[in-house]
């Protein structure tokens, strides 16, 4: 029995949790002596008040998508992949080395191949969990927590020990080239106008947009993504309508870590230009947050990770204009995770009660309801 | 590496390993109830920092400790609210858990203390606990061999680590040998049983959970008031997560666990002491010895030296029937 209408489902309840979150966070602004309306005025003026502030929101936004769509591709698969953190790192690796040791012509070459190295280390960082869940029974939560770690480590050798040029004391690479620079959002022609000189959004953005359309047309338009859903329902089913779970949780995983490498495009190619250590932010772990909250649908993704990128960029101008911490961000994440994910059931239980009440007293024969 | 070293590297190992091991028996109560919980990190995250803000306001090591439990156990609270009341994804809640110390922590301890994030310093005697001095170590301490490791190696530690490892024989007494143990394994191998013998799943369940945030909460009060003199930004720095790849290693028995948060407590010593470890041959880089944890922790998970079976209903919510 369908209990809420689908549009409530899709829209309402992620709504109201967000509003829930909001509020305690507003709570907790209050708490530590400030104003939360004038808080969020200044998180608005600074995350979409201004050609600049859109610049950055964007920018931040394809990061968020791209981590998002790599959560979501699991989930449909049932597998919680929490490596994006260390899936998106490697993929930095991965464009660091197309990069620095080939000389490319022109950035839209370098772009593809750049792509392709992000894509690949991604995968490969997602594979081996992926392998040890489907044969050996690993949880795949567990050991992609301590692939991140492992991740962290590994980047912090390859730089401090090959990557960092003689000489260097910060542990990163040499600049890329100026030739493999891509066209932020300023360059580009229509757009251009309309954005600032100095902020990092760049073409990344569209190959974002498009690898959410690419993400959709996979999970409801073909034969695997019908597999990989039904799988997520349920194995037993699945594994009777001669489905193999062992190439689900593979292929599933697979474009989960590419979709999470190739955030490093955005962010190592796009933003830092150069290889840092600490290069992904958290963007693995907001992708969570943002899948959860846009309902594991690329429609959903691409509203969540505005709204993160919203955040982001709003919660660090807010640290400059008012004395409350960045972490604010950090809360506010949390509390959308807690709500979207864990307590989904408190906030859908009232709603799904008062949706069966209007039923029953609106609807003529107790039918109604889309 | 002379003696008068090994000693002092293995005291460093005892004092590194206290908050794994706390934080190792406290995921062991709630993963053998069958609540999984990869909110360890997040809960000793906010017992340090309250315990740090406490015991350098009042001055005393005791309120800030009582704090510090009473800040981990509110986050264990929310914990079982999201998974055994609401049914919710335990695994989503902990990293919920975990973000929201992480947040909550530097918002409040800025806000209170305006120092980037920090608490400021306390001293032995004002809010941090000093080490205790086993009797007669000053006289045993000449003597070859055992002086040295009674006096520098088993006395001169907090409190809290004598507690840390009394835990570990009264952990395994009270899950292996007491009838509240028997239950507790009972309800993550099979709730249903456990229901049907009359016993409530949501309450055993909500015990084991509100351990979990005692023993977090210690060893959240250990690194900010025992092993430093205050609270940083992000202090435990992943201990959470090493302490969740110990239950692993150790295969959710008391005493590995213990051995397994030894071993990673001494990696971490031994990283802290010597950067690069040259051994002939080639360089052990400190990155390895650091991440050896995880890199361990996997092996064991893939079950290619004996397998880790975890507990059979863990991470699925109970549901009683009608």
């Amino acid at each position: 029995m369908q209990r809420m209408p689908a549009w409530a489902d899709a829209f309402l309840v992620p709504l109201i949790s967000l509003v829930i979150a909001f509020l305690i966070s507003g709570i907790v602004v209050r708490a530590i002596g400030q104003d939360p309306v004038e808080a969020m005025r200044i998180m608005v003026q600074g995350g979409f008040g201004s050609a600049y502030a859109w610049g950055y929101t964007l920018y931040y936004a394809t990061n968020f998508l791209f981590t998002g769509l790599a959560v979501s591709v699991a989930f449909h698969a049932s597998q919680f992949n929490i490596g994006g953190e260390g899936q998106a790192t490697l993929g930095g690796l991965g464009v660091a080395l197309v990069l620095l040791y080939i000389p490319w012509p022109h950035w839209t070459i370098a772009l593809v191949a750049a792509m392709i190295g992000a894509a690949a280390f991604g995968a490969f960082w997602a594979a081996i969990p992926a392998w040890l869940q489907a044969r050996r029974g690993s949880h795949i939560v567990i050991t992609t927590i301590m692939f991140n770690f492992i991740a962290g480590g590994l980047l912090n050798y390859l730089l401090v020990n090959w990557m960092k040029p003689a000489g260097s004391m910060d542990p990163s690479t040499a600049r890329f080239g100026e030739a493999v620079r891509l066209p932020t959002f300023y360059d580009l022609p229509l757009v251009g106008q309309y954005f600032t000189k100095s902020t990092p959004a760049n073409i990344t953005f569209f190959i974002a947009l498009l690898a959410c359309f690419l993400v959709w047309l996979l999970l409801w338009r073909t034969r695997l993504g019908y597999e990989i859903r039904a799988f997520g329902k349920s194995e037993k089913a699945a594994i009777y309508a001669g489905i193999s779970p062992f190439r689900i949780i593979m292929l599933a995983m697979l474009i989960s870590g590419a979709l999470a490498g190739l955030m490093a495009i955005n962010g190592t190619m796009g933003g830092q230009k150069r290889l840092i250590l600490n290069a992904v932010e958290g963007a693995g772990f907001i992708g969570i947050a943002v899948a959860l909250m846009g309902r594991n649908h690329p429609f959903g993704v691409l509203l969540a990770a505005i709204l993160f990128g919203f955040l982001y960029q709003g919660g660090a101008e807010l640290s400059l204009a008012m004395n409350i911490p960045s972490q604010l961000v950090t809360v506010i994440q949390a509390l959308v995770i807690l709500f979207t994910g864990a307590l989904d059931n408190m906030v859908r239980a009232p709603l799904e009660r008062a949706f069966a009440a209007g039923r029953r007293g609106g609807a003529p024969q107790g039918q109604g309801g889309p | 590496m002379d003696f008068a070293t090994l000693i002092e590297i293995l005291g460093s190992t005892v004092r590194l390993s206290t908050p794994l091991l706390l934080a190792c028996l406290a995921g062991l109560y709630s993963e053998k109830s069958g609540v999984f919980d990869i909110g360890l990190e997040g809960k000793m995250l906010m017992a340090a920092m309250v315990s740090g803000a406490v015991a350098f306001v009042t001055g005393s090591v005791w309120l800030g400790l009582l704090a510090g439990i009473a800040g981990s156990m509110a986050l264990a609270a929310l914990h079982g609210l999201a998974s055994i009341t609401f049914r919710g994804n335990q695994l989503i809640s902990g990293v919920a858990i975990n973000f929201l110390a992480a947040g909550l922590t530097v918002l409040v301890a800025e806000d209170l203390f305006g120092q980037g994030g920090r608490t400021p310093p306390v001293s032995f005697g004002a809010g941090r606990f000093a080490p205790i001095i086993l009797p007669f170590a000053d006289q045993i301490r000449p003597v070859p061999v055992i002086g040295p490791i009674y006096a520098d190696l088993l006395s001169g530690h907090s409190i809290l680590v004598y507690v840390a490892f009394a835990a570990v024989p009264a952990t395994s007494w009270l899950l292996f040998r007491t009838r509240f143990g028997l239950r507790l394994r009972g309800v993550g191998e099979n709730p249903a049983a456990v229901d049907t013998a009359g016993i409530s799943v949501v309450r055993l369940r909500y015990t084991a959970v509100a351990i979990t945030g005692l023993l977090c909460g210690l060893a959240g009060a250990y690194m900010a008031i025992g092993l430093s003199a205050g609270f940083g930004r992000d202090m435990t720095a992943g201990r959470g997560y090493i302490a969740l790849a110990a239950l692993i290693f150790a295969k959710w028995r008391p005493w590995y666990c213990m051995w397994a948060c030894l071993l990673f407590g001494g990696l971490e010593a031994i990283a802290n002491r010597y950067q690069n470890i040259d051994i002939g041959a080639f360089t052990v880089p400190v990155q390895l010895t650091a991440n050896l944890p995880y890199i361990l922790t996997i092996i064991i998970l893939a079950g290619f030296v004996g397998r880790a079976i975890p507990p059979r209903a863990g991470g699925e919510p109970y549901v009683k029937e009608r």
